[in-house]
């Protein structure tokens, strides 16, 4: 059984397709992140898993039930916005326990649950306050419980973060890791922030324009984007894509960037399919945090660039090489002397690597 | 040329720059007081007026001091002198305003709050463009309404009479309370709305224990806006009226001229004034509920 099974669905606002043909199944228990640009149809989605939004085609499954046309109140979902969406006339008791009441729960009841959710959120002295009289942070706090009274089988987040200062913002995904640690309530949560995406889910889903481009663990969404769209939109600075292409001989093969001598042999790349590969043209994929001032491992590979530019950042610097006029982007701590306009000796951990077709900006 | 002036020369200027403030200053005090004088003056004259007897008003000049505070204009321009006939007095004319600016006013605030929260909480097909023919309703001139609306007060048998006026007040007046909430409401965001809707209430719970509890200060000016429109209202009043009937604009028209020996200026001063008290009162009672009600910073979740 699945908690949330998504199906074939596909959702346009008149000509505008705004999702097309999704496909996503959760775990009890899983946290999903959906992450994506604005306007990749992210929050539709969410919204439509909410029962806030119609559906064109296609069906949503809430434990194995079909929820489709079923109003947002009776699927078993609680929501927290990004806007926090308190209630500005209601001080926070009766806020966390509009839904309640809604829903006829006895009285006895309501106050138990409010009891338990406010002590356990560290709400609890602020129940007579008016939203307007809490910091940001405690808005947050008393929106979350204002979902957990409910105890729903899902949990809906709506950028919950993206509205606090940077330091309460990371202090707040921590809370929200724990919360989800002890409660172990599937989660879908959606958000344009890698690093939330990263540290919270257990699952993500990076959509663009209305389309799920990988939906996978967080390791895997980092060490094998499935396409040039998640490389290029996972991690920071993102990743290299430098464009050449495949020699194969024999049983040797290597990856060459027109008019470099530089063969870098892939012989342990893990190739879906292994045909075909000779002269085809691709995106050498390699991370800024993969490439090296000092062999590190026998495999690494030697290569002699022209270092660029520096960017100097605290705890790191970035420094841009020139690789046959391609940018080659490298992580480095900061206390590495890289001298700039010279030729520098650079290491590359091809366990690491990652190759895309440049036609079909596919994993290959 | 920067830096060669000397400090003599910054002197001068500086010198020179506290004149033309000085003069400017006093220049603005001037021209403030004179429109301030201009824009009293004629509530000056009404007062004194209203206060005076007869034998002073035709004595004195219209700036000349009462010679003390006589009401009796008053009283007889509210109560009348008490003779059969012919004697027109304010009061029961009031009470008409009252019970038809009471309901017109309550309705077209009601219900342009309620199409105001349909308009942007509860979007439909079209949505649009029944805003925008709501919208034209506000610039129809109030003439052109008056024959189809007479027709149509016939019709329904409620020509010459409060609950004609109450009607005709709340249609003309839905276009503007529609707008002034719609603008309103769509500075609320509509994740209130969702939240509201996965906590189980509905259309009408959502409605009113959610936006209306947050909408006083809209609440406030329209129903300021509306109280004015329609108490001082004479074109609707003199057309759908007359007789017991009319509302009191209609009945101050009736008493200044339809004085058949001396002009009365002092109880035509003592209506005048007497039929603009409750726009006044309104104005002093509800602005500060206004100003409370921007300042609370309530809207903001």
């Amino acid at each position: 059984m699945k908690t949330l099974k998504i199906e074939e669905l596909s959702k346009n606002f008149g000509a505008t397709e705004v999702l097309r043909k999704i496909n996503l199944e959760i775990d009890e228990g899983n946290f999903l992140v959906l992450l994506g640009p604005s306007g990749c149809g992210k929050s539709t989605l969410l919204n439509i898993i909410a029962g806030l939004e119609t559906i064109n085609e296609g069906n949503v499954y809430i434990d194995d039930y079909n929820v489709s046309k079923v109003e947002p109140k009776d699927r078993n979902i609680a929501m927290v916005f990004q806007s926090y969406a308190l209630y500005p006339s209601m001080n926070v008791r009766e806020n966390m326990i509009f839904g309640l009441k809604q829903a006829k729960v006895s009285k006895e009841k309501i106050e138990e649950q409010l009891g338990k959710v406010s002590k356990f959120l560290q709400v609890d002295a602020l129940l007579e306050r008016k939203p307007s009289q809490l910091s940001g942070g405690q808005r947050q706090r008393v929106a979350i419980g204002r979902a957990l009274v409910r105890e729903p089988r899902i949990f809906l987040f709506d950028e919950p973060l993206s509205n606090l200062d940077a330091k309460l913002r990371v202090e707040m995904r921590r809370e929200i890791k724990k919360l989800h640690q002890q409660l172990k309530t599937t989660v879908v949560y959606v958000t344009h922030d890698q690093t939330e995406a990263m540290s919270l889910g257990t699952n993500i889903a990076i959509m663009n324009h209305g389309v799920i481009q990988q939906n996978d663990t967080p390791e895997n969404i980092y060490n094998k984007p499935s396409n040039t769209f998640v490389a290029d939109f996972i991690g920071s600075p993102s990743m290299n894509l430098i464009k050449g292409n495949l020699k194969q001989s024999s049983d040797k093969i290597s990856f060459v960037v027109n008019g470099s001598n530089f063969e870098i042999p892939i012989n342990g790349y893990n190739f879906k399919e292994k045909s075909n590969l000779n002269n085809k043209e691709v995106f050498f994929g390699i991370r800024p945090e993969h490439i090296f001032f000092k062999k590190s491992n026998e495999t690494d590979f030697e290569i002699t660039l022209r270092a660029d530019l520096s960017e100097y950042i605290g705890h790191e610097q970035i420094i841009t090489f020139n690789y046959e006029n391609q940018e080659v982007l490298a992580k480095f701590p900061s206390t590495i002397k890289i001298e700039l306009s010279k030729d520098t000796k650079l290491y590359f951990d091809l366990t690491q690597v990652s190759l895309f077709d440049a036609k079909t900006e596919e994993r290959i | 040329m920067q830096g060669s002036l000397q400090s003599s020369s910054y002197k001068q200027l500086e010198q020179k720059s506290k004149y033309t403030n000085i003069f400017l200053r006093w220049f603005l005090y001037f021209v403030l007081i004179l429109f301030a004088s201009y824009f009293i003056f004629p509530l000056y004259v009404m007062i004194v007026t209203s206060l005076k007897t007869m034998e002073e008003i035709r004595q004195g000049t219209l700036l000349t001091w009462p010679s003390g505070l006589n009401f009796d204009s008053w009283a007889v321009a509210w109560g009348g002198r008490g003779y059969g006939a012919g004697d027109t007095y304010l009061k029961p004319y009031f009470w008409n305003s009252i019970k038809m600016v009471v309901p017109a006013v309550f309705f077209s605030t009601f219900i342009g709050a309620m199409a105001g929260y349909v308009l942007t909480k509860w979007r439909f097909k079209g949505d649009k463009w029944v805003f925008l023919f709501l919208l034209f309703g506000c610039f129809i001139p109030y003439q052109a309404i008056l024959l189809p609306m007479a027709r149509t007060l016939g019709v329904l048998g409620i020509s010459n009479s409060v609950i004609g006026l109450v009607l005709v007040h709340t249609v003309y007046g839905i276009p503007f309370t529609t707008l002034f909430f719609r603008n309103f409401y769509v500075s609320i965001p509509s994740e209130l709305v969702k939240a509201a809707r996965i906590d189980g209430a509905g259309f009408f719970k959502i409605f009113f224990k959610i936006l209306l509890p947050i909408s006083t200060p809209i609440i406030v000016v329209t129903v300021i806006w509306q109280f004015t429109q329609i108490w001082n209202d004479f074109l609707f009043g003199s057309t759908f009226s007359f007789g017991e009937a009319a509302p009191i604009q209609v009945a101050l028209n009736n008493m200044v001229l339809s004085s058949t020996s001396v002009k009365e200026y002092n109880v035509d001063m003592a209506s005048a004034i007497i039929a603009g008290i409750p726009t006044l009162i309104v104005y002093v009672l509800a602005g500060k509920y206004f100003i409370r009600g921007l300042t609370s910073g309530a809207v903001k979740g």
